[in-house]
């Protein structure tokens, strides 16, 4: 055997770190945007017990109270309090839990979608191919926020139904990039050989060529989240999205912005870094996690 | 069992070049145009033949990787068109292949012992510690550890890789393996152990094999009988021995004549071909080779010359008789 | 000018990864020399060093690469002590490279005649009309059919075999007095090759020039090397006359690589393998690189690595066997 895996083990032992994690130590690997995104999930996965108040109810006497380090602001609501009274700094928390529960959820179910669209189509060609890639150019063709919030003026809003809209527009740019990968994967020897040892055309799709797609669509995944989260938080935004009382970050903005204009920056800025934070350190780790992979995936 | 264990009779593959809106067919790629060939069991049936010669599209015919155009194929007497599933299946089972890219056969994703059993896993079901006994007694023969099994291929070297390939290969107990340039990719020291390898293999197992390189040296030294292909044709085919050392076809003078030498002194009157191998878009009239030949006569170039036999094997050169 | 045209001495290019933690010796110590009109063939497997060799010879090396001692004469001054602006005038111009892709050494964008003018208008300063003739004359040169009308093509309208006579032409279009190919014929077929190996050694007769063929093919050394040079692991094994070390092998790498080679004419005589594979460049074993795969290795190879010896007046080997006292 050659000597990398001796070394590799051996870089690992002198970095104290098991040698599944010893990717953190390599050159250029976003700590920082990682942690952020790690410090969100677990925000938001624990957000019932680090919220200090009800995100959902406020005192109206309460009303405009700007964050604790102002004049007129109190430790009990650290980050201030919108204009229903209601915690900014809960809000912000339960916001973290929507934003990752949609950008999680819409990432996986596009993603499995379209990658298994991408796959199908890529590797049986032909009519399959021209049927499935003609559908996706034509969805393509429609703007993508358009796209949501007409479906979202019809089906009407909700949690699950954000993450079905969302999904439904953005599976088809897996389809497109997984097609790209699998026409150049199948062409590869090995799956010449499969064919040769008289796999079926399912279990070389299954076991050939979507191991070796996945790493693309999880680096577009990695990509699209901070996409799939502005989206969400448009669509809040623009009252089709997560319905109130429920916080979501682009509802927040919504609401905040009336306040602009009186000084209440707080409203608006907070959620606004909170959305930034978080699309930004996804953008990165996946810009990382797109190099790493592969270099050739530089035009994802 | 007599006979040969696969026959190829005027087997032809043409390519369609499809043009325009309608993919109207405007001309057509001859790949392969009416070859004969036939592999014993046991033997190897070596081919050789410079870019365009149509080697590897025979190879993909072999491996039903391509239906041929026209011609018969069969295996163990059994005409290939004719058979239907079941048979085929099973022809798949006794047909496999080796490649030459090591780092493109293995899949990247799969463990080694997945990767060699998987054409058994595929097609027969076995009990699972049955596979295994297999699996070990695969990787003894091509002489690889046992925990080698539960590695990826990134872990090996290009000969190991090569190795794991030819297990695969001999999982299913094949007639028949095609070794497309199974030793071009690897380091110089380390062909002659997968050269060996394969043939000590033949003798133990009794595999045919259908080898296919550019390196002349290396297919006179594994193969039975030589197959020379110019330009979609079998130009001569006959025993190793004589083809390589008394070549009749002009062609087959000058690749064995271009050939690097072994030794310094060793003199070899070098035959310098005129030209470019045309394309097989639009192969020359009359024998392919002519417009290239250093002896070509009035009739080469209307009337394609036949294999005849000539001094213990088959040439196709109007030349001969003489 | 008298002595050698090239003369390398002790030259030892190190690879240091990006945290410093791990140094491959790519080229440990080498010695070779090369003398006008001289053919040199560099011979070794993947991870012995020879391509390494080749861009430590232009100073083309990686930025992880560094040369960390020993000297390059070339025309009796040292390359390694040149600045950059002046090795720009040597490369191309006195020292040429052809790789082995034509495919990647030549721009698809651009006509043949562009490319093959362009180091006489780089180098010489060449308007573009007379450049564009020499271009012409070069083509005719290497043997190719109506140059005329092949000047004014692109790169993807040629076959193989003339791609890579296009890249023949551009590296001898400044008259370089040292020619290096690297694998120049591994993606030819077996008849065009030979016509391309002919046209270097006609090019070599008539242009004068030093080849440097940098090859694991042994067949390209018979046919066309004066002088050889084994390479192993990143050390110079074996060195000298081709005919010499082709009839009397002094180190057993040489040996064994030679016996392992089929041999049009030895009919199926099984072949002498040698066991195990090439080492890691960034981890080789102690001592001598070759001991795990030696027929004749002895307990000094495993920790002591051998310098090298005068096998014979003309031939020198790095092993143990060699060593005066062994003889």
């Amino acid at each position: 055997m050659n000597g990398t895996a001796a070394n590799s083990r051996a870089a690992s032992t002198v970095l104290a770190l098991p040698s599944r994690l010893a990717f953190i130590r390599s050159e250029g690997f976003p700590l920082i945007p990682s942690l952020i995104l790690l410090s969100i999930m677990l925000v938001a996965i624990f957000a019932p017990v680090l919220a200090p108040h009800n995100p959902e109810v406020g005192v109206l006497g309460d009303r405009f109270r700007p964050p604790a380090w102002q004049t007129g602001g109190t430790a009990d609501h650290f980050l201030g309090t919108d204009h229903l009274g209601r915690d900014v700094l809960s809000r912000l928390i339960f916001g973290a839990r929507i934003s990752v529960v949609v950008g999680l959820m819409v990432i996986i179910v596009a993603g499995a979608v379209g990658t298994a669209l991408g796959i199908i189509s890529g590797y049986l060609g032909r009519w399959v191919d021209q049927v499935i890639m003609r559908v996706t150019d034509a969805w393509l063709a429609l703007p993508a926020l358009m796209l949501a919030i007409f479906l979202a003026a019809i089906i009407g809003p909700g949690i699950s139904n954000i993450i079905i809209i969302l999904a439904a527009v953005w599976w088809t740019r897996y389809a497109r990039v997984i097609r790209g990968e699998v026409l150049s994967v199948r062409e590869r020897d090995f799956v010449r050989l499969a064919v040769v040892a008289g796999c079926s055309k399912w279990k070389i799709m299954r076991k050939h060529i979507l191991p070796n797609v996945v790493n693309s669509a999880i680096v577009l995944a990695t990509l699209q989240l901070g996409q799939v989260i502005i989206a969400e938080a448009g669509l809040s935004f623009l009252g089709v999205g997560v319905p109130p009382p429920q916080p979501a970050w682009g509802l927040m903005l919504a609401d905040g912005k009336k306040g602009l204009m009186a000084g209440y920056w707080w409203l608006t800025v907070l959620p606004g870094s909170c959305i930034m934070l978080m699309v930004l350190s996804a953008n990165l780790l996946g810009d990382w996690l797109r190099v790493k992979f592969d270099p050739q995936l530089r035009q994802l | 069992m007599a006979g040969p264990v696969l026959e190829a009779k005027n087997l032809v593959k043409h390519f369609p070049v499809k043009r325009g809106l309608l993919s109207r067919e405007v001309a057509v790629v001859r790949a392969v145009d009416d070859i004969s060939f036939s592999i014993d069991p046991g033997r190897t049936l070596g081919v050789v033949g410079e870019s365009g010669c149509g080697k590897t599209t025979t190879a993909k015919m072999v491996l039903l990787l391509e239906r041929p155009t026209g011609g018969v194929m069969r295996f163990e007497g059994q005409d290939l068109q004719a058979l239907d599933g079941g048979s085929l299946r099973a022809y798949r089972r006794s047909v496999q292949a080796v490649f030459q890219d090591p780092y493109a056969s293995l899949n990247p994703r799969m463990r080694v012992g997945s990767i060699i059993v998987e054409p058994l896993v595929t097609n027969e079901s076995l009990a699972s510690a049955e596979v295994r006994k297999r699996l070990l007694r695969l990787l003894d023969l091509v002489g690889l550890p046992e925990r080698a099994a539960d590695l990826f291929p990134h872990e090996f070297s290009g000969g190991q890789r090569q190795r794991i390939a030819i297990a695969r290969a001999l999982s299913l107990s094949p007639k028949v393996i095609v070794l497309d340039e199974p030793v071009s990719a690897l380091d110089v020291s380390i062909r002659a152990q997968i050269l060996n390898l394969l043939r000590d293999l033949q003798a133990q197992l009794g595999v045919s094999y259908l080898f296919i390189a550019h390196d002349l040296a290396a297919v006179a030294h594994m193969s039975h009988t030589i197959a020379v292909m110019y330009l979609g044709k079998i130009v001569e085919i006959g025993p190793a021995d004589i083809v390589a050392k008394s070549p009749k076809h002009p062609y087959t003078q000058a690749l064995f004549s271009a050939a690097l030498p072994s030794h310094p002194d060793e003199r070899r009157d070098e035959i310098i071909l005129a030209g470019e191998v045309p394309s097989p878009l639009a192969p020359p009239a009359g024998c392919r080779f002519h417009p290239r030949c250093p002896h070509a006569l009035a009739r080469c170039s209307s009337e394609e010359p036949q294999l005849l036999h000539e001094s213990g094997h088959l040439v196709a050169c109007h030349l001969y008789p003489k | 000018m008298t002595g050698p045209l090239l003369d390398i001495r002790r030259l030892s290019t190190h690879y240091v990864s990006a945290r410093g933690t791990r140094v491959t010796r790519a080229v440990d110590d080498v010695t070779l020399s090369l003398d006008q009109g001289q053919t040199l063939g560099i011979v070794g497997e993947s991870g012995s060093g020879k391509t390494t060799l080749a861009l430590t010879l232009l100073r083309m090396l990686p930025p992880a690469a560094r040369v960390v001692s020993g000297e390059m004469l070339f025309e009796g001054s040292d390359l390694l002590k040149k600045p950059e602006h002046e090795m720009r005038r040597i490369r191309g111009k006195r020292i040429a490279m052809i790789l082995q892709d034509p495919m990647m050494s030549l721009n698809p964008l651009f006509t043949v005649g562009d490319q093959v003018a362009e180091p006489i208008r780089v180098h010489e300063g060449t308007p573009r009309r007379s450049a564009w003739n020499r271009a012409t004359e070069l083509l005719k040169a290497v043997r190719i059919a109506a140059p005329e009308t092949r000047v004014r093509e692109y790169p993807h309208q040629l076959s193989g075999g003339m791609r890579q006579r296009i890249v023949g032409a551009i590296a001898i279009s400044c008259e370089p007095r040292i020619l290096i190919a690297d694998e120049p014929t591994t993606s030819l077929d077996v008849t065009i090759q030979a016509q391309y190996l002919n046209l270097l050694r006609d090019l070599q007769r008539s242009h004068n020039l030093a080849l440097i063929f940098i090859t694991h093919n042994l067949g390209i050394v018979a046919k066309m090397c004066d002088q050889v040079a084994v390479m192993y692991a990143g050390r110079l094994v074996e060195a000298g006359p081709v005919k010499q070390i082709y009839n009397a092998p002094a180190h057993p790498y040489t040996r064994a690589l030679l016996e392992s080679i089929p041999r049009l004419g030895d009919g199926r005589q099984r072949l002498t393998a040698i066991d195990g594979q090439p080492p890691d460049p960034s981890a080789p074993p102690p001592g001598c690189a070759f001991h795990p795969r030696c027929p004749k290795v002895m307990d000094r190879c495993r920790s002591e690595a051998p310098p090298e010896f005068r096998a014979t007046d003309t031939q020198t080997s790095r092993c143990w066997l060699s060593a005066p006292a062994a003889r």
